[in-house]
């Protein structure tokens, strides 16, 4: 069964929870737009049939929120000109659909360890907007095996080695068995 | 294929078990997780799970079919929904496909499907959809006896020992599901969303389609949920959540004005863990799970834990029931009418 965010069975002390946010909150927009790009160009080179399922909405704008990190996500999955970019919380950024979740909830949903529907009946996914578009999202990346998660830490170029490593710290601090059906 | 209809020394045959695949990489998890056969659809009107970003292209079926076919597990084809008047083509198109690839049976539901299936491509094996409802053994044997059906799915509105009967008085196979959605016990005849939407369950293949869905938090948090023009569920801050069907959603009606009440159905899922020594025994030969809609991590998590339920109870172990709570639309599961006709 999984774990909660309220159960007390969660393994992450309280306060620990915001270690992305923690992590990433230093780092200015201008500094991580560029690999944002890059991870989108990247994705989209590695995974074609990804984005041939997303191809009712090339233009449609999702607005990803891991909502324990200082800024949201814009994405336009256009396999020609993939767009991916950041901006900070207070900015009103205009989208066509959200999906809100906390960032490990997000990433292990995307890499296939954690149920979309689950998360949604027990709040800890949020979505608005263009239900079809979140739908169609959620849909076509359940449809990658192989670790996008790779992918995408492989579009960092000379900083996949540091992110890896960071990213695997925040999972052990984290603990393993967070999404255990 | 390992799914051989003998009976093993506790007198149990070993069922099939069933199980969901919306995408290719569903169906390698199912397999891999140790599915007997996996059952998808094309990705179009012709079947009952007709989502956006769901489902298999001709080049997908294939690939998914050899992957199967290497690993002794079998794939169904769902082609179960009712064709409209003059739109018959989409459907033959479907089952010609099939034919031609090889699938190890083609689930279908409307009779013009069944027998164009029967007439032109007799080798290939019909089951038939819960979608056709076919609850009594006169209607069960009428679909064998006319199109050659060799299994039927049973609509979820039996109880096991209604089950029993009917086994005893068919020539085909019995196929029941055990664990996932369940809405309301009208398979293939509910018109709920049709009303809403305008768009059919039965023959477009989508129940609460979601471009007519709306999730909308309000000052309070609570959670608003909207099917075209009509609210049918508001949850409140952190109260579980269910799917956005008309069939799960909360009304004021009657007596029960001052607050909302589930005139239908309860957001719930079906989990029969409990009763599959039962349905055995009753004749059921091939086990389903729900739920092609859900993620590798659904599919993944209940094949494995039915994998193991099953096995347990062939060696004449106790069934390790894994708990799939977590998995269950607000976090509810229900014997629904399999115990009793009274389960609300």
């Amino acid at each position: 069964m999984a774990v909660s965010r309220t159960d007390p069975g969660w393994p992450l002390p309280q306060g620990l929870q915001d270690l992305p946010r923690w992590l990433i909150a230093p780092v200015p927009l201008f500094l991580l737009q560029p690999i944002l790009t890059r991870i989108a160009t990247h994705v989209a080179q590695s995974h074609p049939g990804l984005f041939e399922r997303l191809e009712a909405h090339t233009h449609t704008r999702f607005l990803i929120d891991p909502v324990d990190l200082p800024f949201v996500l814009l994405l336009r999955p256009d396999a020609n000109r993939p767009h991916l970019k950041a901006y900070r919380r207070h900015e009103r950024v205009r989208h066509d659909a959200c999906i809100a979740g906390t960032f490990f909830d997000l990433l292990d949903m995307i890499e296939g360890n954690a149920d979309g529907d689950a998360l949604f009946f027990t709040r800890d996914l949020r979505v608005t907007g263009n239900t079809q578009a979140v739908v169609t999202l959620r849909n076509a990346l359940d449809d990658l095996e192989g670790n996008l998660v790779e992918t995408i830490l492989g579009g960092l170029g000379p900083l996949q080695g540091p992110a890896s490593l960071a990213l695997s710290a925040m999972r052990t601090i984290r603990g393993s068995r967070r999404h255990e059906y | 294929m390992n799914t051989e209809n003998e009976a093993n020394d506790g007198g149990y045959v070993r069922p099939e078990l069933v199980c969901p695949a919306g995408t290719p990489a569903g169906l390698r998890t199912a397999v891999d997780a140790g599915a007997d056969a996996v059952y998808c659809g094309f990705r179009n009107a012709t079947n009952a799970r007709n989502f956006p970003g769901l489902n298999f292209s001709v080049n997908e079926l294939t690939d998914a079919i050899a992957y199967a076919h290497e690993r002794n597990a079998k794939v169904l084809l769902a082609v179960n929904t009712f064709p409209p008047a003059g739109r018959f083509e989409l459907w033959r198109e479907a089952i010609d496909t099939a034919a031609r690839l090889g699938v190890d049976a083609v689930i279908v539901a409307d009779m013009g499907v069944a027998d164009y299936a029967a007439q032109t491509h007799p080798q290939l094996r019909l089951h038939l959809s819960v979608q056709a409802g076919a609850s009594s053994p006169e209607a069960i044997r009428f679909y064998c006896k006319e199109f050659g059906i060799k299994r039927v799915v049973l609509p979820r509105m039996l109880t096991v020992e209604e089950i029993a009967g009917i086994h005893g008085q068919i020539d085909c196979e019995v196929e029941a599901f055990i664990f996932g959605n369940i809405g309301m016990m009208a398979e293939g005849r509910c018109s709920l969303t049709n009303y809403a939407t305008g768009i059919s369950t039965n023959m477009d293949g989508v129940c609460s389609p979601a471009e007519s869905v709306r999730y909308e938090e309000d000052a309070e948090r609570n959670l608003n949920i909207k099917l075209d023009r009509f609210t049918i569920d508001r949850f409140a801050p952190g109260e579980k959540a269910g799917y956005p069907t008309i069939c799960k959603g909360r009304y004021l009606c009657g007596v029960r004005e001052q607050q909302g009440y589930y005139a239908f159905e309860e957001p719930v899922s079906l989990n029969l863990s409990a009763l599959l020594p039962k349905l055995m025994r009753a004749g059921v030969t091939a086990f389903k799970i729900e739920g092609r809609q859900r993620s590798r991590a659904y599919v993944k998590a209940a094949v494995s834990a039915f994998r193991k339920a099953v096995d347990d109870i062939l060696d004449g172990r106790d069934p390790g029931l894994t708990s799939l709570l977590a998995l269950t639309e607000g976090s509810k599961e229900t014997e629904g009418a399999f115990r009793s006709k009274l389960w609300r």
